[in-house]
């Protein structure tokens, strides 16, 4: 087995982060929103892995079942969100969803 | 059967009710029936009481009905009590008697109206409240129902609310009358400060004992109750709300005009008569009020175009003859003129109102003539009631009861001639208008054919009110006709009789002669000026003809003196600190809200980052402290 150190993992798990809120902060197609949500759940996933490992705790692992749940929960709502989002708008941009404007 | 007093108000009131809250529902018919069945069983029980009064009468002739205590604060526990004695009797049997025929009418003089049930509903609650007022045994309740009259006199005058011209009419009748209850309201604060109590026994039997008679304060409180009494019979300075008044159906013109609403300043000072009895100088103002009135809207009346008006105008000088008669101290001769007046008024103003029906709601006088062969039922009821208020002699209750006023006005203690003289020249032209409306109305050529037949619910209340206006004047016989007053005697139980100082009965004839001989000289001068010529149309916009078909210019008067002063100070007044403060607090929030609804694009990517910077913001908080 071949040992990674806490902080490599880490900087993994942060990058991925970094990445996946640079996709949702920048994206303007819901369907990539989404799909850089996943990313950045998968980011908090191995960081809770990486340090259940390094503290010899089961409850890392644990833990990420539990994102996975979450996030299978959450895709399905957000798929159902965009499905009547391009059904009232014809279009997967969330900017013209923007009838909330004060 | 007395411990059924309670019903009598009450029933107008449950009718009211009724139709205030499932009016919409009910069928028409249903409506009708609720409106005129509370009023007409509400009668049937004060004719039932009033008999077993006459017959057996009650210790004092007064009975009392304790209801329950309204609220108790220190030694001030106003307790509901209804009062009956012979002058609120009188009052209850025109209130609830007239006013049924004038709801049987309006069953179907309203038919085709919209809001039936309303109005209906509003005339209950009007009949209710008069009762109140006149049966109330404490100020505070008679204050009640003075109040509750005023209100719905403002929503039946305003009854026809899609013209902006009946809400002004409606809100002047309001506002004029509001004034002078404002007076009474001072003049009750007076009565309570001096004896802690505002049941009215109580006060007028204390009044004499604890307060010296022309005392400032006797004249203070009779002065502030004769304005509320001045607003709300409509007499001088007040009267400027009555003609106007007219904008609202016939049957409410009849309901204000004899069964309520203007009499109940007749009867606020009739049952105060003590406070007036020790303050001679308010009483003589009354009186000099009443004589005023009734020669200046006589004067008025001869000038009126609009039928309607006229009949204004002549109850305006009618209550002026009450209140003479209150002011030389006839009780019971004013009390008997009400009662006649209620008779005749609301004869003449349902009879104007068939007219002004099969008319096409026409009022002006000089479009109809002629009516007398096209419409002979109408006519000759509305003549009965003609000459009972023109008080043709010997066969009119109208004769009868303005004889005693007269007689009094000359030969009370403390009368003067000048009451009398204005009295006989009101007489004379009194007969001058009612001729004139008369004549220019239902004889002549015809102008407008009438369309349409009168129901029997229109006709019956007409039928009943002309046998009263004939025969109702036989309960009391002037003096010289012999031992005939059985009204004022029934009074006098609970009233002062008149003092004469004059017991002449020579004199008293030849005054019944004299104005006799100007009634029929009257209506003489009436067919040589309106039906032989039509001075009219030569006079009309002339000098004092203008004056005089103007209300003598009171209406200018008070625009000028009263309204544009008011609605100056109103508008310079518009914009001062306490305007600032407000439109201030109002700006602030405005400035803060644009500032803030710039934040809510309504773009998702806008909210998250708002979040991500919030996160972040938090992160390096709890990192870095």
């Amino acid at each position: 087995m071949i040992n990674i150190s806490l902080e490599t993992g880490l900087l993994l798990a942060g990058i991925l982060f970094f990445m996946g809120f640079l996709g949702v902060m920048v994206r303007r197609n819901v369907i990539f929103m989404l799909m850089s949500v996943e990313v950045m759940l998968n980011a908090a996933g191995i960081a809770f892995v990486m340090a259940g490992s390094h503290w010899h705790q089961p409850d890392g692992q644990v833990m990420f079942i539990f994102i996975l749940t979450m996030a299978a929960a959450e895709v399905s709502v957000g798929l159902a969100i965009l499905l009547q989002l391009h059904k009232h708008y014809k279009s997967l941009d969330a900017d013209a969803a923007n009838k909330m404007k004060g | 059967m007395m411990d059924w007093l309670w019903t009598i108000p009450a029933l107008p009131f449950a009718g009211f009710l009724i139709l205030a809250l499932f009016g919409k529902q009910l069928s028409r018919k249903v409506v009708a029936w609720t409106g005129s069945l509370s009023t007409g069983l509400s009668a049937l029980i004060t004719i039932i009481v009033g008999i077993s009064f006459l017959t057996n009468p009650p210790g004092g002739h007064v009975f009392k009905q304790i209801l329950w205590s309204w609220i108790e604060v220190g030694s001030f526990s106003p307790e509901i009590t209804l009062y009956l004695d012979s002058l609120s009797l009188v009052f209850m049997f025109v209130i609830t008697f007239v006013g049924f025929l004038i709801h049987l009418y309006s069953t179907g003089f309203m038919v085709e109206e919209e809001g039936y049930a309303r109005f209906f509903s509003y005339m209950n609650l009007f009949v209710g409240s008069m009762l109140l007022l006149v049966m109330a045994g404490n100020l505070v309740f008679l204050y009640l129902g003075w109040e509750a009259v005023g209100l719905c006199s403002y929503l039946l005058i305003g009854f026809w609310y899609k013209n902006p011209d009946n809400g002004y009419a409606a809100r002047k009748a309001f506002i004029v009358t509001r004034i002078g209850d404002t007076l009474m309201a001072i003049g009750l604060f007076l009565l309570f400060d001096q004896f802690g109590t505002l049941q009215i026994q109580e006060i007028l039997t204390r009044f004499p004992a604890e307060v010296a008679e022309g005392s400032p304060f006797a004249v203070a409180t009779a002065i502030m109750l004769l304005g509320g009494a001045v607003g709300k019979s409509a007499q001088l300075p007040l009267q400027v709300w009555l003609p106007d008044a007219m904008a609202g159906p016939s049957p409410v013109s009849a309901l204000i005009h004899a069964a309520t609403m203007v009499t109940a300043g007749v009867y606020l000072i009739a049952r105060t008569f003590v406070i007036f009895q020790m303050a001679p100088v308010a009483q003589t103002i009354v009186a000099i009020v009443g004589a005023v009135t009734l020669l200046l809207a006589g004067f008025s009346a001869l000038t009126q175009r609009d039928i309607k008006r006229v009949l204004a105008y002549s109850t305006i000088s009618q209550i002026g003859y009450m209140f003479l008669a209150l002011g030389v101290g006839a009780w019971s001769a004013a009390v008997f003129h009400f009662m006649t007046h209620a008779f005749f008024k609301a004869l003449l103003f349902l009879g104007a109102g068939v007219v002004i029906m099969h008319l096409h709601h026409e009022h002006n006088m000089f479009k109809m003539g002629g009516l007398r062969k096209s419409m002979p039922f109408t006519f000759w009821v509305f003549l009965i009631g003609s000459a009972s208020l023109a008080a043709l002699p010997l066969i009119t209750a109208g004769f009868y009861s303005k004889d005693i006023i007269l007689w009094y006005a000359w030969a009370a203690e403390g009368s003067h001639e000048l009451f009398w003289l204005a009295g006989i020249l009101g007489s004379l032209l009194t007969a001058v208008y009612t001729s004139r409306m008369v004549f220019i109305t239902f004889f002549g050529e015809i102008k407008t054919e009438p369309h349409g037949k009168t129901a029997l619910s229109i006709k019956i209340p007409l039928i009943v009110l002309a046998v009263l206006s004939l025969i109702g004047g036989f309960i009391n016989f002037p003096g010289n006709f012999g031992d005939m007053q059985w009204l004022s005697g029934f009074l006098a139980n609970n009233l002062p009789e008149a003092h004469a100082a004059v017991h002449d009965k020579g004199i008293e004839t030849l005054f019944q002669v004299i104005s006799a001989v100007l009634v029929l000289l009257g209506i003489y001068l009436a067919y040589l000026l309106y039906l032989k010529r039509n001075v009219d149309e030569q006079f009309s916009k002339k000098g004092i003809y203008h004056y005089w078909f103007s209300g003598w210019g009171f209406d200018y008067v008070y625009e000028v003196l009263v309204i544009k002063p008011v609605v100056w100070l109103s508008k310079i007044d518009e914009h001062d600190f306490i305007e600032y403060f407000y439109t201030g607090i109002a700006r602030f929030h405005m400035f803060w809200h644009v500032l803030f609804s710039k934040l809510q694009t309504g773009k998702i990517r806008w909210y998250a980052m708002g979040i991500a910077t919030g996160a972040i913001v938090a992160i390096i908080v709890l990192v870095f402290s």
